[in-house]
């Protein structure tokens, strides 16, 4: 691996965080590719990545932060392209349940993505050009390997946790399975241990859009030098609805008009709803790379902890000394409760150290996000009982 | 939605509950414990002071989860009825059910899974036979209402109330050895040991059972 960038020409239409992005980023060169699922080799690669606080001495308070879907490794810091404050600004920081002062906090941008660790807009060494769709189909279980190789990089051998909701949720389980040594304390939040049908079939319905747009050109945009604005817009206005909940909706917009005071007979955004997805959808493709979007939504649909375990869930944690604390929402219709409840049975049937909470939101999905005092005396309380576990000295446990 | 007042949920120095003390006695230093309906994790609490137990939780009332979670215990949010079955055998080396069986729907089938995954099960249970519930009865014919039974018929969660001799017959049903049983009266104090079930069942307001599930050798020390 070298501390250097690849010094490529820019191509046009390709945003300068893939190749340059602001955070810290380690390559790890052809000598050390990394083995995906589909048994092909990645390499070389890059994982950018942010942390925050400092490592102690023995190296015992790293905590690792798997992001969701759309996220990136800008948890707790100000967003490169956006400028808005950390996706998990709320929750990690100095006196923050996930406390900056106390833990030495890591996240990384996902293989696959388009921030800066190595995904379909890089640009393919054997080419020069981007991989576009000739990058392999990539999964949880790699992108949880390639984290596995920044932790080594990063010089720890245990995590003290590694927390994540939804995708980062999943990641959480591949590494509390994969590395049952590795990780003292595991919080999968709004999360499932396998991919639905419903959540298939959303995704399908976000990537066609992607694909139904002319500027997509195959996956060869960044050729083409246009960006398949529309198709991706459309994707992510449809799945920002299953981020939310009917109550929520409700209670924000209602029927509410938008701009006006009565219906105008067009097709224009005349419901406050209507605008507020247009405007989530338009905002996402300035930020987002449309073949990430489709190479990550496919890595979900390929999530299935079962597989590998002859079938049984609880065959992936038999053994486990990890501590676990297992979180859904009420309205949560995306990851409803029950998907967390199978993750918990299948601990329970291990033995495992776990704890459940249900956290009461009508803010669905995406409640994980926001600020939930119940939710953050929950993370805070079982971290602090953990660290205490860990010898992380009770004394600095902030109430 | 508020948040619950933790503080007042958990925490604080507090008296233990009798029950609770004997149930300290009860449990060996250091071992396994998983206590089905755990409320606050008052107990949890106590044997972790007291006694060092490794202990899990499993309660219905999601605010009294999250308290449990909030301040370091390891509770999930669980129904005896339902999520007992997924535990394997002989996983702790108590499973405890405090003041719970009455509020189970299926309490046989609760007590052959506490056994099935303790090496020992402790319960404890309002005792229906005290002769206060026998009077009052008898002489008002309304069921009780007091401090060991404070909610009125149609709105208290005890579904299957039961007295002392009711629970030996269970024990007995089930095959479970009976290895402690104790009683204590309306102000807490323990009943001579040496008393007769009946003596037992007339003046005991609560009862703590310490049994050994069928095919378990008695010696767990």
């Amino acid at each position: 691996m070298t501390g250097a960038s690849p010094n490529l020409a820019p191509v046009s239409r390709r945003h300068p965080q893939v190749d340059t992005p602001s955070s810290p980023v380690v390559h790890f060169d052809a000598s050390a590719p990394l083995r995906l699922a589909c048994q092909q080799d990645l390499a070389p690669f890059s994982i950018a990545y942010e942390t925050y606080g400092e490592l102690n001495a023995a190296k015992s308070n790293a905590i690792l932060i798997c992001h969701a879907l759309t996220a990136d490794q800008y948890v707790a810091s100000r967003h490169p392209i956006t400028g808005k404050p950390g996706w998990w600004d709320n929750m990690v920081g100095p006196g923050k349940p996930i406390d900056t002062n106390r833990f030495f906090v890591i996240c990384s941008n996902v293989v696959g993505g388009c921030m800066g660790s190595t995904g379909p807009a890089s640009i393919n060494p054997k080419t020069g050009a981007p991989y576009g769709l000739t990058f392999p189909v990539i999964t949880v279980g790699d992108m949880v390997e390639a984290q596995a190789r920044l932790i080594d990089y990063l010089g720890v051998d245990q995590l003290f946790a590694v927390i994540g909701g939804s995708m980062g949720g999943m990641q959480v389980l591949e590494w509390a399975s994969r590395y049952k040594d590795r990780v003292f304390a595991a919080v999968p939040i709004a999360t499932a241990a396998w991919h639905s049908s419903q959540n298939i079939a959303f995704h399908e319905v976000g990537r066609q859009a992607v694909m139904a747009d002319p500027e997509w050109s195959g996956g060869n945009y960044y050729a083409a030098g246009t960006v398949p604005k529309n198709g991706l817009a459309v994707a992510r206005m449809a799945a920002h609805i299953t981020y939310l909940s009917e109550e929520a909706l409700h209670r924000k917009f209602g029927r509410n008009l938008q701009d006006r005071s009565s219906l105008s007979f067009s097709f224009n955004a005349e419901f406050q709803v209507e605008s507020y997805l247009r405007h989530q959808g338009s905002t996402f493709v300035d930020r987002f790379d449309a073949n990430s979007y489709l190479y990550i939504t496919r890595a979900l649909d390929y999530f299935d902890m079962r597989e590998g375990a002859g079938g049984v869930l609880a065959n992936a944690f038999r053994g486990t000394k990890t501590r676990f604390c297992v979180v859904s929402f009420t309205s949560d219709w995306l990851y409803p409760t029950r998907e967390s409840r199978e993750i918990v049975q299948a601990l329970n049937a291990v033995a495992a150290n776990v704890s459940f909470v249900e956290i009461e939101s009508d803010k669905g999905h995406d409640a994980f996000l926001l600020e939930e005092p119940t939710f953050f005396a929950t993370i805070r309380g079982f971290l602090n009982a953990a660290a205490t576990k860990r010898g992380l000295g009770a004394a600095e446990a902030r109430k | 939605m508020n948040a619950p007042d933790l503080g007042k949920i958990v925490g604080g120095p507090k008296v233990p509950r009798v029950d609770h003390v004997l149930i300290a006695e009860m449990v060996e230093a250091g071992s396994r414990v998983l206590d089905v309906g755990c409320g606050d994790g008052e107990l949890l609490q106590l044997l972790s002071e007291r006694k060092g137990v490794d202990g899990r939780g499993v309660e219905l009332q999601r605010d009294k989860v999250n308290a449990c979670v909030a301040h370091g215990l390891s509770v999930i949010q669980g129904d005896a009825d339902r999520d007992l079955d997924n535990y394997p055998d002989q996983a702790f080396d108590y499973a405890i059910l405090s003041l719970t069986i009455q509020a189970t729907r299926q309490p046989k089938n609760v007590l052959e899974n506490l056994l099935r995954i303790g090496r020992r099960a402790i319960v404890s249970f309002p005792n229906f036979g005290h002769w206060q519930v026998r009077t009052k009865l008898l002489f008002s014919g309304r069921m009780p209402v007091n401090d060991n039974l404070p909610d009125q018929w149609y709105l208290t969660p005890n579904a299957h109330l039961c007295t002392i001799r009711d629970f030996a017959d269970l024990c007995e049903l089930v095959h479970a050895n009976v290895e402690q049983a104790v009683a204590f009266n309306a102000y807490g104090a323990r009943l001579p040991i040496k008393w007769s079930l009946s003596m037992q069942n007339m003046f005991g307001e609560k009862a703590v059972f310490l049994l050994r599930g069928p095919g378990l050798p008695p010696a767990n020390r």
